[in-house]
């Protein structure tokens, strides 16, 4: 076939092969399509059925822990879930509210803390300088589970354990948000700083009135970052407050319910739970995913 | 920028640079220290200090919750229990070892696929509704590690969503210690330990170290590799938006099919991504410990403890912190180790880690 139509001309042979490649694009574009379909659907279904769950009553639950509808003849949908996140030792309004607390301080303070420790990498130079900055690098690679023993002796000898001082102090020093403070200053035009010290500004004038607001946009990604690692923190909580149930966060809370309805596991409950917990982060990331895509492509993620 | 390139035009622009310098960098000693105190006083505090700290207690026989000032010096007692000294102790160790190992070769490699295979397809031109599709994959990433593990741990219930998709017998997940590879031999009929593998090492007999991940490990894995391939995703969709548009255009006009451009050009384009994906997951996947605490707590039969986990088992549920953190400081070793092939990596190749 196609030797006949080489000999006849040159353009049907072209049209033959588009004809061809579009009915290959065709199969790839369906085969891409159900791949990213099903995949979708698997990413997406196990939250779906999770908050379909977490308004089914108990005996629903239990009887039917895969259907996407509720049962109305087994009292569904109703509050038991949410209800069971109140009572006794498990205090879920008071988690929320430390869970805000710990996020808000931490982030609050990290950031400052990493806007004057960006710049004086960025900009300045000072002695031992270059030794601090592989001394950060060297001990950021350090795992958090192996600093936690010796950091609850530290708080230990500082008589801050089960206190909010737990949770917050060892939150507060990352060198991986210097780090990033530092890539987003170095890229602010020094010429302005200049001119502002040739005006006569001193360091800090210089840097709160011109290189804060600059770095607004690199702030804000790192904000953003900062509260969904916060917020989502797991074995620093758990170290801190361990005889201060009223004290934990969410995620903390969250885990700590497996054990405290005795035998059954309160599935309705530990749903709504993990409904509460994930909720602000998702409204959060709906809102800035531009912060997201930013902060990933700056390296700010993982440090 | 391209405006000053001519000799003349940097020697002014370094005389400039002189005659401004004193302005700016005048105080830079003392300023500096200053501006960097807030951070550098916490580093030392929580985090220098405890460096420290934990080779002293690995040292010691602290029990977690006496004073730890008065526990008394051991030297390398522990190191000893874990490595060298038959018993329980060596042989969890060396169970947690095991344990992460088979959870590292089965996690790194599949996230990092399924990571790859989604950026590329979510990367096609033709595609409709990308960035619903990168919200979708991206979104576990974000949701607390906890509540996606009690939720998959709600979908691999015994009569859990799970099971019901997967066709074949009901499998009991978080109840089912055996290993995925002695199960696949148990297909032919080798149940026990041929004899050839009963010989020991470090605690173990050789039979029990190629037992491969346990059925409750293999939950777990499947959790996290759904929860990180979203981000893994997007440090590769990074790298393929570098790639030149001319590249690939003029790769099409020369007649390259799509599997040689994925070859020739894809590959090599995005190579620093994928060593950023593949070592950021070694580092991480060594350090499991959320996912083993709320979804199985180390059970059953000790087939998911991790040395994370089994770190903060020994010192804050066992009293034998000192021997978790002789633990801690194997396992700090081992991680270094894939920290300094990254670091390595990043400064060789320019690639943000």
């Amino acid at each position: 076939m196609s030797v006949v139509i080489g000999q006849k001309s040159g353009l049907d042979a072209y049209e033959l092969t588009l004809r061809n490649d579009r009915r290959k694009a065709l199969v790839v574009k369906v085969i891409a399509y159900s791949i990213l379909i099903l995949a979708a659907l698997v990413y997406i279904m196990p939250f779906v059925l999770s908050a379909i769950s977490s308004f089914k009553s108990d005996p629903d639950i239990s009887k039917h822990p895969v259907a996407f509808k509720f049962d109305r003849a087994m009292g569904s949908p109703s509050l038991d879930g949410v209800r069971g996140l109140n009572r006794d030792s498990i205090t879920f309004p008071r988690w929320t509210l430390n869970s805000i607390f710990v996020t808000t301080v931490v982030v609050g303070g990290r950031l400052i803390i990493a806007s004057f420790g960006g710049y004086a990498l960025a900009r300045m130079k000072f002695k031992g300088q270059k030794y601090f900055f592989s001394l950060m690098l060297l001990v950021m690679g350090i795992p958090h589970i192996v600093l936690a023993i010796p950091q609850f002796i530290v708080m230990k000898q500082m008589n801050i354990l089960n206190t909010y001082w737990a949770m917050i102090l060892p939150m507060m020093f990352d060198c991986a948000d210097l780090l990033v403070m530092k890539q987003f200053m170095e890229q602010i035009p020094k010429e302005m700083e200049e001119s502002a010290a040739i005006d006569g500004a001193t360091r800090f004038q210089t840097f709160r009135q011109i290189v804060l607001p600059m770095a607004v946009p690199g702030l804000l990604t790192l904000l953003i970052l900062r509260t969904v690692g916060v917020w989502n923190e797991f074995l620093k909580v758990l170290i801190a407050v361990p005889a201060a149930p009223q004290l934990k966060t969410l995620p903390v809370g969250l885990a700590s319910l497996q054990g405290e309805f005795g035998s059954s596991t309160p599935w309705a409950s530990i749903l709504s739970g993990a409904l509460i917990t994930t909720m602000p982060m998702a409204i959060l990331f709906f809102v800035f995913q531009r912060f997201f895509r930013q902060g990933l492509n700056s390296g700010a993620v993982k440090g | 920028m391209s405006a000053v390139s001519s000799p003349m035009s940097r020697v002014g622009q370094r005389r400039q640079k002189k005659v401004k310098g004193p302005a700016l960098f005048e105080h830079d000693d003392r300023t500096g220290w200053m501006f960097i105190s807030p951070f550098a006083i916490g580093l030392v505090v929580f985090i220098i200090v405890p460096i420290f700290m934990a080779l002293w207690v690995s040292m010691t026989d602290w029990s977690g919750i006496s004073p730890p000032l008065k526990a008394t010096n051991v030297g390398l007692k522990n190191y000893q229990t874990l490595l060298v000294d038959d018993g329980l102790r060596r042989s969890d160790f060396a169970l947690s070892i095991k344990n992460n190992f088979y959870y590292v070769i089965f996690v790194v490699p599949i996230q990092t696929m399924l990571a790859f295979v989604l950026a590329v397809i979510v990367h096609q031109k033709f595609l409709k509704g990308k960035s619903f599709f990168r919200l979708a994959f991206f979104f576990p990433s974000i949701t607390s590690s906890i509540a996606v593990s009690l939720i998959f741990k709600f979908i691999f219930q015994i009569d859990g969503l799970a099971n019901a998709v997967f066709p074949g017998k009901p499998v009991n997940w978080f109840g089912n210690s055996r290993g995925l590879l002695h199960n696949f031999l148990g297909v032919f009929g080798v149940n026990k330990a041929p004899s050839w593998l009963q010989g020991r090492f470090v605690g173990l007999s050789l039979w029990d170290w190629l037992s491969g991940p346990s059925v409750a490990m293999s939950a777990i894995m499947a959790c996290v590799i759904w929860t990180t391939s979203g981000t893994l995703m997007l440090i590769f969709l990074g790298g393929l938006q570098n790639i030149p548009v001319e590249l690939d255009e003029a790769s099409i006009l020369d007649g390259a099919s799509g599997w040689k451009r994925m070859w020739l050009i894809t590959f090599p384009m995005v190579r620093p991504q994928l060593f950023l994906v593949l070592v950021l997951g070694l580092i991480g996947t060594w350090q499991v410990f959320d996912q083993v605490y709320a979804m199985s707590f180390g059970g059953p039969d000790k087939s998911t403890i991790t040395p994370a986990f089994w770190i903060y088992y020994q010192s804050f549920r066992n009293g034998s912190a000192g021997l978790g953190a002789a633990l801690a400081v194997i396992l700090c070793a081992i991680i270094s180790v894939f920290t300094y092939i990254q670091r390595r990596l990043v400064s060789d190749k320019g690639v943000e880690g």
